[in-house]
């Protein structure tokens, strides 16, 4: 189910091809979402040369999946960035991929400071570290917590950490 | 790996000597942040200089569930995320579903849920203005607006049977169609709303105390507008005019005649008085809408085996029956490509998009949200440095930080 | 010659219990901790259509010294609790607890990970009102049957609740999750966002008693 790229972005994609060598695996879409594929160790640079010489300014959205259980999948995690170009409305979604057993990627948070919490919750609910972050802490979740409860092998309704307080009884306080 | 918290509170490098900074601790339950956000702000006398925003006091859980629940039982589920706009959620969902599943919607259904997508800008709206305003310590404004969120409260229970989480949008249609009393009653709101709305105004607008707590406080220029990924109004406030009603226009929205309120000074007052305009051009689109609504059926056609049966051919009918059972057996439901996809509706309070992946099932493999709160609230620090305490109120209530969305 | 006639009329005998429980049940200063949806819907009640005032609770007060009732609207998450139990013990006594909502009392729709299967595991609740949110009319008369309860069991010195020192709901949900599977939060309690055990007194008793099917060496 492809639909064709505008001329705009096949120029673009061409240019990234010819400044990073098989670097962009694929080009797909579904749906009016236009997806290019690329390279892990070349992701940052990539987005890099998408926001400066592409327009594309803004960074709509950051998040992953844990394909463990996704039919025919390769990679572990993939993470998705869905960039916009505000002038002429333009969208685009950069996927990449991380695997087991120390999933990394480099953070774009010096390219776009909206990424900074969006890849806190990532590292939060997936446990992918994000290389050059200012400041990679959990978000959701307190600081104590162990595991990375997006991921599929967590259990919907966790491993106990919901029963583990204090209890209060009526005759103190 | 993982900074503790206290090292990140210690303030910047070039002020770290001055001992006389303190610490304060802003929530996780204070009137200001409305439910629960906690702000530890580092403090100069009463000047801002720096604020770690710690969140996820509401961190419910909400992406786990979207992948153990199928497509229709999950919108029950999205209501809660957003919840001073519920259905604005409900269609942002099933507007991803129906972009993944391919389902065309009929006009009518188009129609009803661009009229509910714009009360529901109405709701949002006046509880962030009447909450604004409260904190402020304009507590009429708060009344007016109550009393105004009571009769849209009202219009959902006619219309779903729910007042506050209706759940009303299904695959391809909605859970029922609207009928002639609650349009008489949804035109009678819109006679009087212009009149509240006014009230609201009149209370505000000349407000000395209010216009001294908003003009120039947490001021958002349009680069880090579009650097911070901000949307809706808080952007629109800062010159960045993006509105995907107009530039992506989904559902029936080209339809309509409507205006895109923007600002140029992307202050607190902006930001309120650009939520007071959106209110008028909703109620602009609301009755162009319900003036034309078109005839006909409200879900897309049954063939497809995609939509729910109505009742009476559940009831009346073998095919009707065995078509309801096939959607709601656990090895049925619905054939979606194993594709993924990424739709984003324009909710009251910004971009709300879901990327939903896909694995050939009723239920999504991942349902990703794209929450406009997390991206505002991650604003804070910013927009608050250099001011004094008192201007935190302002600032967390014109970014209108709804916490369960922010945590899910 | 009875009591009342040597009085007269502007007198009237009664107990001191009941009297003070009257005074206080018809002034509850609520404090609302309104975590989610149910606290938009306990705004809507303390505003113009349904008003709360008619009752004598529209006090709302932030501050938890100065509130003898708690509302608590809205789901309640792991990261919360400490924070709840730290400001029901800061709220002075006399005090009564109403659980707002299906999620504050048994979690309602969200049954995951993060979110606790009802505030009652940890904290004494003295009224519950269902519904997903609750309508305004259903908190109204939540308000009326906890002035009732009030009226009924009050004392002036507050004993009636020395005798009750032992957990009241349901036991943790610890057995749910087998064990070699549970992770209780190893961190330092001290120094993260939890309350401290022990830190109020004979807690750490309760303690071990509601928690004995996790993991014990955490807990020291
Ligand atoms: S009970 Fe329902 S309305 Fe109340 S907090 Fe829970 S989900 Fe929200």
């Amino acid at each position: 189910m492809s639909e064709e790229f505008p001329p705009v972005l096949q120029a673009l994609a061409e240019a990234v091809s010819a400044e990073f060598p098989g670097r962009l695996l694929s080009r797909t879409s579904f749906r009016g979402n236009l997806r290019f594929h690329v390279c892990p160790d070349k992701a940052h640079e990539i987005l890099k040369y998408l926001k400066t010489r592409g327009g594309f300014g803004m960074l709509v959205e950051l998040s992953a999946a844990d394909y463990l259980q996704y039919p025919d999948a390769e990679d572990r995690y993939g993470v998705w960035y869905c960039l916009l170009d505000v002038e002429n409305g333009r969208r685009l979604i950069v996927k990449t991929k991380a695997n087991d057993p120390d999933p990394t990627l480099d953070s774009v948070v010096d390219l776009w400071e909206g990424a900074n919490w969006m890849e806190r919750e990532v590292y939060d609910m997936y446990g992918i570290v994000f290389r050059n972050h200012p400041d990679l802490r959990r978000i959701l979740l307190p600081d104590e917590f162990v595991g990375h409860p997006l991921r599929r092998d967590y259990p919907m309704r966790g491993k106990g950490e919901r029963h583990n307080f204090p209890v209060l009884t009526r005759a103190e306080g | 790996m993982a900074l503790k918290l206290a090292d990140v509170i210690a303030p910047p490098a070039d002020v770290r000597e001055k001992d006389y900074l303190w610490t304060l601790n802003f929530g996780p339950q204070h009137p200001a942040t409305h439910t629960t956000l906690r702000i530890v702000l580092n403090l100069d006398g009463e000047v801002i200089v720096n604020s770690i925003p710690d969140i996820g006091f509401l961190h419910s859980g909400f992406e786990k569930l979207g992948e153990h629940l199928d497509f229709n039982q999950y919108v029950t589920i999205v209501d809660r995320m957003n919840y001073i706009s519920p259905v604005a959620n409900e269609i942002a969902w099933h507007h991803s579903v129906e972009t993944l599943l391919g389902i065309d919607l009929t006009p009518r259904c188009q129609y009803i849920r661009v009229i509910f997508s714009e009360l529901m800008r109405l709701h949002d709206h006046l509880l962030c203005v009447g909450a604004a305003a409260l904190d402020l310590g304009a507590f009429t404004a708060f009344l007016y607006a109550f009393n105004q969120r009571e009769k849209i409260n009202e219009l959902n229970e006619w219309a779903s049977g729910q007042r506050f989480h209706p759940s009303y949008t299904r695959v391809g249609g909605l859970q029922r169609d609207i009928d002639d009393v609650w349009i008489g009653k949804l035109r009678a709101f819109i006679k009087q709303f212009p009149s509240a709305l006014a009230d609201v105004t009149g209370l505000l607008n000349r407000n000395r105390i209010f216009l001294d707590r908003t003009r120039d406080i947490g001021i958002l220029t349009r680069e880090e507008a579009i650097n911070r990924s901000v949307t809706g109004p808080v952007a629109r406030a800062s010159g960045l005019v993006r509105d995907l009603r107009k530039d992506e226009p989904y559902l029936a929205y080209k339809d309509f005649d409507f205006k895109v309120v923007a600002a140029k000074e992307g202050d607190c007052l902006a930001r309120y008085l650009v939520r007071m305009e959106e209110m008028r051009e909703s109620i602009k689109i609301i009755s162009q809408a319900i003036e034309n609504l078109p005839s006909g059926p409200v879900n897309a056609s049954v063939d497809e085996r995609m939509v729910l049966p109505n009742q009476l051919s559940v009831y009346r009918s073998i095919e009707g029956l065995i078509h309801h059972f096939e959607l709601f057996m656990t090895n049925r439901k619905w054939k979606p490509p194993v594709e993924e996809v990424y739709a984003a509706t324009e909710s009251p309070n910004g971009e709300l998009g879901f990327y939903i992946v896909s694995d050939g099932t009723g239920t999504a493999y991942r349902a990703r949200t794209r929450p406009p709160s997390l991206v505002h609230f991650a604003l804070f620090n910013h927009l608050a440095q250099g001011h004094t305490i008192s201007e935190v109120a302002p600032i967390l209530g014109s970014l209108n930080i709804i916490a369960a969305e922010l945590d899910r | 010659m009875a009591l009342e006639d040597f009085l007269g009329d502007n007198i009237f005998v009664t107990k001191l219990n009941d009297i003070a429980s009257w005074c206080r049940k018809n002034s509850l200063w609520p404090m609302p901790f309104a975590t989610a949806c149910c606290g938009i819907e306990l705004m809507a009640t303390g505003a113009s259509k349904h008003d709360i005032a008619r009752f004598g609770a529209e006090a709302f007060r932030f501050s938890p010294r100065q509130c003898d009732l708690m509302i608590v609207a809205g789901r309640v998450v792991m990261k919360m609790v400490p924070v709840l139990q730290r400001i029901w013990l800061q709220m002075p006594e006399p005090k009564w607890c109403i659980s707002m909502g299906a999620c504050a009392s048994s979690g309602g729709v969200f049954d995951t990970y993060s979110v606790v299967q009802g505030i009652d595991r940890f904290l004494p609740v003295d009224v519950y009102i269902p519904g997903c949110p609750p309508r305004p009319e259903q908190l109204l008369q939540a308000v009326i049957d906890l002035q009732d309860k009030i009226q009924r069991t009050g004392t002036v010195l507050g004993s009636e609740f020395d005798r009750r020192i032992r957990p009241e709901g349901p036991r943790p949900l610890a057995l749910e999750v087998p064990q070699e599977l549970q992770i209780v939060a190893p961190g330092n309690y001290a120094s993260s966002n939890r309350l401290v055990p022990g830190s109020c007194h004979n807690s750490q008793a309760n303690l071990l008693q509601g928690l004995s099917g996790l993991k014990g060496e955490n807990l020291s």
